[in-house]
């Protein structure tokens, strides 16, 4: 069983990084879950709701650390598939500065979105 | 020394009837990750109806009919998303579960056992799904 299975490069910083992801995700996903589906129904969900949680500091911080990780995880997994695939040369080059931009792109968003949610604007 | 040999494009999707479960668990986990990504964006997209709200009108926002509000709601009362939504927790649940899976086949760690293990993603990933459609059904008419 020496055959290597795993889309990633062993020792590399991209298999490090989307696994320390991959376990932040997995817990806080898990209270975003319970978070909105649980103990406030998403059908329920308000503006002044959704303020009172995001304007506490440490829950703005949670989201945003997990939208940080959830962005890389999945770019930085899209990006692997290709690569796997078998994507060289320059359109491999391409491929990783579109989806960097659309990372950046979406975590810029996304914490726009978290400090106008928070009443910070 | 990593003993290797020509195993062919295995990413060749044409190939499809030879796969194994590991194969399978490795193209659903992709399949999985590309939906997840996808929904990521969406979800945000959705969310950025919270800057119209805030920079709108206090007093929609104490009625409850700024956009935001009323987007979440007016969404949420869609029989199809709730589906959708079931859908996609049992991605989720299965990308999970999978990739702790793969952690395992990564590190080595019961390679013997990686068909079973994603068997066992699928059958729980399914039991977990069934379980949630109560929670997600809630309040919803067709």
């Amino acid at each position: 069983m020496a055959e290597r299975y795993s889309s990633f490069t062993r020792g590399g910083t991209g298999w490090l990084l989307q696994r320390i992801t991959a376990a932040f995700l997995v817990v806080v996903l898990a209270f975003h879950f319970f978070q909105l589906h649980f103990v406030n129904h998403a059908a329920e969900v308000t503006f002044a709701g959704t303020q009172e949680r995001m304007s506490t500091i440490g829950y703005f911080v949670t989201m945003v650390l997990f939208l940080v990780a959830g962005a890389f995880h999945g770019v930085n997994g899209v990006y692997n598939a290709l690569v796997n695939q078998g994507l060289e040369g320059t359109p491999k080059k391409l491929v990783l500065a579109v989806l960097s931009l659309a990372g950046i792109a979406l975590v810029a968003q996304g914490v726009w979105v978290a400090v106008a949610m928070a009443g910070w604007t | 020394m990593s003993q290797s040999y020509n195993r062919g494009l295995i990413e060749d999707f044409g190939r499809w009837k030879e796969f194994s479960a590991g194969m399978w668990a490795w193209i659903f986990h992709k399949f999985t990750g590309w939906m997840l990504i996808g929904y990521l964006f969406t979800h945000i997209a959705v969310l950025s109806t919270a800057i119209g709200a805030a920079s709108g009108d206090v007093a929609l926002i104490q009625q409850e009919t700024d956009v935001y509000t009323q987007t979440i709601q007016g969404l949420e009362s869609l029989f199809i998303i709730r589906i959708l939504e079931v859908g996609l927790l049992a991605v989720a649940v299965f990308h999970i579960l999978n990739g702790i899976r793969l952690l395992m086949v990564d590190l080595g760690v019961g390679l013997t056992a990686q068909d079973k293990s994603f068997y066992a993603s699928l059958v729980l990933t399914g039991i977990i799904t069934v379980a949630s459609v109560p929670t997600f059904l809630d309040g919803v008419a067709l």
